[in-house]
């Protein structure tokens, strides 16, 4: 399942929902992404997160159809928060599911990673300092490369 | 026509958001594209100058290379790295 919203998710409840969806699952991983209290030494205030409407959540059906292919994933939620966000506001979760729980982690940072570097969102933090665009780290293009078959 | 749309940092140095362009002859690939925004001059050379490769693109909402052509009716999009997650 993948879902670009404003509103808030309720964790809880999504997982709660994965474990219904099939009698097979054996693991659950779960990542949670937060908006930082500080970045670059500035209190961030606030966040706006832009997307591609369209082009963003095809990209993010194709990183979960690739996961769930991969790691015989039994179900998956993909759920990204787009507009204004507070420092301490959930950003993203991904959540997988899987018979055993070595699929289960490695398909979760596999989201996650390719999400990164590859899901058209970008953030723009407001501090008292002034808002900036936040930069890409070569880390997050690095880390991708792990993934590659 | 093209529909062309900017996104983030690159919305906000150009000041547009999108705009519609009539495909010409000499507008028949990204590179060719990107080229005759180019020159406009000022921040549009500063953007999409060939020396200038933080800039990211897409045709009809999947990420495309410069060579690739485009076609009437096309949705291209130029913004920069991604920042999501």
């Amino acid at each position: 399942m993948v879902q670009v919203q404003t509103d808030d998710f309720d964790a809880g409840a999504i997982i709660h929902e994965l474990k219904k969806s099939t009698n097979s699952i054996g693991a659950i991983v779960s990542f949670i992404g937060l908006v930082r209290e500080f970045s670059h030494q500035d209190n961030i205030d606030s966040m706006t997160l832009e997307h591609y409407p369209g082009m963003t959540e095809s990209v993010l059906h194709k990183i979960e159809a690739d996961a769930i292919q991969r790691w015989d994933l039994l179900a998956t939620s993909i759920i990204h928060r787009v507009g204004n966000l507070k420092a301490g506001d959930n950003i993203v979760l991904v959540a997988t599911a899987a018979a055993h729980r070595k699929q289960a982690f490695e398909a979760a940072q596999y989201i996650m990673d390719i999400l990164k570097t590859e899901a058209p969102f970008w953030k723009k933090e407001h501090t008292a300092n002034g808002d900036h665009w936040v930069e890409s780290k070569d880390s997050d293009l690095a880390e991708k490369d792990r993934w590659k078959s | 026509m093209i529909q062309i749309f900017y996104f983030a940092s690159i919305r906000e140095q150009l000041d547009c958001s999108t705009e519609e362009i009539s495909l010409t002859d000499n507008i028949r690939t990204i590179s060719e594209l990107k080229h005759f925004l180019s020159a406009r001059g000022d921040r549009w050379h500063d953007i999409f100058d060939a020396s200038n490769q933080g800039v990211l693109f897409s045709i009809n909402q999947e990420i495309a290379r410069s060579h690739q052509a485009i076609s009437d009716g096309d949705e291209i999009a130029f913004f920069p790295q991604v920042t999501g997650g």
